[in-house]
């Protein structure tokens, strides 16, 4: 009785919040990389904010129910079927045992988050079933999930209401963001010219981002250091190597490290920047830590006051079936 | 003691400018002082050679509430007179690794040399991450500071001991890497389903002792199958 994947597509992965609190050991927080887009994931089937979910990148996902259950589809704009029939996405899904659910190709955005109600039953490690591939920690033995994987649910969990998120509110994925920055680290290394240069110019997205972090190109930007002692990095770090081009660090972003740092990306950008593929464009925004502040804030209460609207539960277009 | 935003959720706390034993002192103190409020509204601490990174929750504390508990925590520990409480952790290693031979010959000692003076002292845990469990060792004996392999190798094996600069490590897992591998440890460096995962912590204190291969082996120990290229 589960969820039984037939193609991952190419990388999917167990996610919760992410792990916290962990730092010492070495191992970092892993996590969705769009929170906004798996947060509701989770409340479109009455779920906990930490509810294990399925974070698939690009698509190319295919999976058979092996009970009935209720699921939803966020993130990403992609087609979703249930044997072969069009669904709608931010939206409560009814599938029935022996149902197949299968993902195209992310056509805007890249990732795109599956949650079951009741959520995915994951072991724990160290206080989350986050998948880290490259520490091999949580998930299905700290790997991506291969074909094959049998993810069963945490319980059958009756829900009687489907909700959908109205249009509005729905996330627009385009080509370009704007990732606002909080000078700090290092940020006295650079010049005033050379934070000029920063802040003024468009980076594109190379083709190594992932979820350790996203490689940038653009004008060359120096620094009048080239390493420091290795110390912490946080979410959202933006490490200027040797070669002038900026990376940004993701949630797999290891702990430790010795590269010049010119501040950090805001959170709430970052999910925008996660969404994003390579050749896509970024510029940088300056913006004050007590501004962050207040925005993390303002998202934080406009996130609770979002209402989802309830909808019909139905299989198939077929009304009545009650979970 | 320096403070500086790292991020919206970060302050980086700069000790000292360098490596000194005050400095280490003085950052785990602030760790021990701060490590209660993690899970509340901090979330957790990256301590460093000279350096903490703080992250808290900004949706519950602001940066100016945090920086004042550390500049308390930091003060706090001034005004008491503290012990050397530090751990001192054995670590056993079977002396037999790829580039002993060339870390002996670089330096024109012989390989029992290489070992003595590699295990004869102590060593700080100053920092741990790269990799889970991996720890950063210093500041190894002036005699033996080798500079990282030009080109590193792609699987250096679990277990390894190793050496660059004024570091000293052991390999927690399979991964890629750059230093020169002198030896092999028996005892894993992080078990996730062990209760402490790693044998040691930021801020202990680590000696090697040299071990045979027969040693190695009843300890549990495993060679690398085959050349390590």
């Amino acid at each position: 009785m589960a969820l039984q994947i037939i193609d991952p597509g190419f990388l999917t992965l167990t996610q919760d919040l992410g792990r916290f609190g962990q730092h010492h050991l070495g191992l970092t927080t892993g996590g969705p990389m769009d929170p906004f887009a798996f947060r509701f994931a989770n409340r479109l089937v009455d779920n906990q904010a930490n509810s294990v979910a399925l974070e698939i990148t690009m698509g190319g996902f295919k999976a058979v129910a092996t009970q009935d259950m209720c699921v939803a589809v966020t993130g990403a704009k992609v087609d979703v079927s249930v044997d072969g029939k069009r669904q709608p996405q931010w939206r409560t899904l009814y599938i029935k045992n022996g149902q197949k659910i299968e993902l195209a190709y992310a056509v805007k955005g890249c990732r795109i988050y599956l949650s079951v109600a009741g959520g995915f039953d994951i072991k724990k490690q160290f206080d989350s079933a986050s998948a880290v591939v490259r520490e091999g920690i949580g998930g299905i033995n700290g790997g991506k999930l291969e074909s094959g994987a049998e993810l069963k649910l945490k319980k059958r969990n009756s829900l009687n209401q489907a909700w959908y998120l109205p249009e509005s509110y729905i996330p627009n994925y385009g080509n370009h963001a704007v990732l606002r920055v909080i000078p700090g680290y290092q940020e006295k290394h650079f010049s005033r010219h050379q934070q000029r240069r920063f802040f003024y110019h468009d980076f594109r997205i190379s083709d190594l981002a992932d979820r350790m972090g996203y490689r940038l190109q653009g004008p060359k930007i120096e620094c009048d250091i080239n390493g420091i002692l290795s110390e912490g990095i946080c979410l959202g770090a933006i490490q200027i190597p040797a070669d002038g081009q900026p990376i940004v660090l993701m949630n797999d972003r290891q702990t430790i490290g010795g590269y010049p740092k010119i501040g950090s990306v805001l959170s709430l950008d970052l999910a925008k920047l996660s969404q994003l593929t390579p050749g896509a464009t970024v510029n940088f925004e300056p913006i004050s830590i007590d501004h962050a502040h207040n925005l993390l804030h303002l998202a934080d209460h406009k996130f609770k006051q979002i209402e989802l609207k309830p909808c019909l539960l139905e299989a198939n277009h077929e009304r009545g079936f009650d979970v | 003691m320096n403070i500086h935003v790292a991020g919206e959720n970060a302050l980086i706390v700069y000790v000292g400018d360098q490596v000194s034993p005050e400095v280490t002192q003085n950052i785990l103190h602030l760790c021990q002082q701060l490590r209660p409020y993690v899970g509340r509204e901090l979330i957790d601490l990256v301590p460093s050679y000279a350096s903490v990174l703080v992250i808290f929750d900004p949706l519950k504390i602001d940066h100016l509430a945090v920086r004042k508990w550390i500049r308390f925590a930091y003060e706090s520990h001034f005004n008491s007179h503290s012990d050397d409480q530090r751990r001192l952790v054995r670590l056993p290693v079977y002396y037999a690794g790829p580039d002993l031979q060339r870390v002996a010959e670089h330096k024109s000692l012989s390989s029992d040399e290489v070992v003595e003076r590699h295990s004869s002292q102590s060593y700080q845990v100053y920092a741990i991450g790269f990799a889970p469990g991996f720890a950063y060792l210093g500041e190894l004996d002036e005699s033996l500071v080798m500079p990282r392999l030009d080109t590193p190798r792609k699987r250096v094996p679990k277990g390894a001991v190793a050496i660059a600069d004024r570091q000293t490590a052991v390999y927690p897992k399979q991964s890629p890497g750059g230093w020169n591998l002198i030896g092999y440890c028996p005892i894993p460096m992080f078990e996730p389903e062990e209760q402490p995962p790693m044998p040691v912590q930021s801020g202990d204190l680590v000696q090697f002792y040299a071990i045979d291969e027969q040693t190695f082996f009843d300890m549990g120990g495993e060679l690398p199958k085959g050349e390590i290229a």
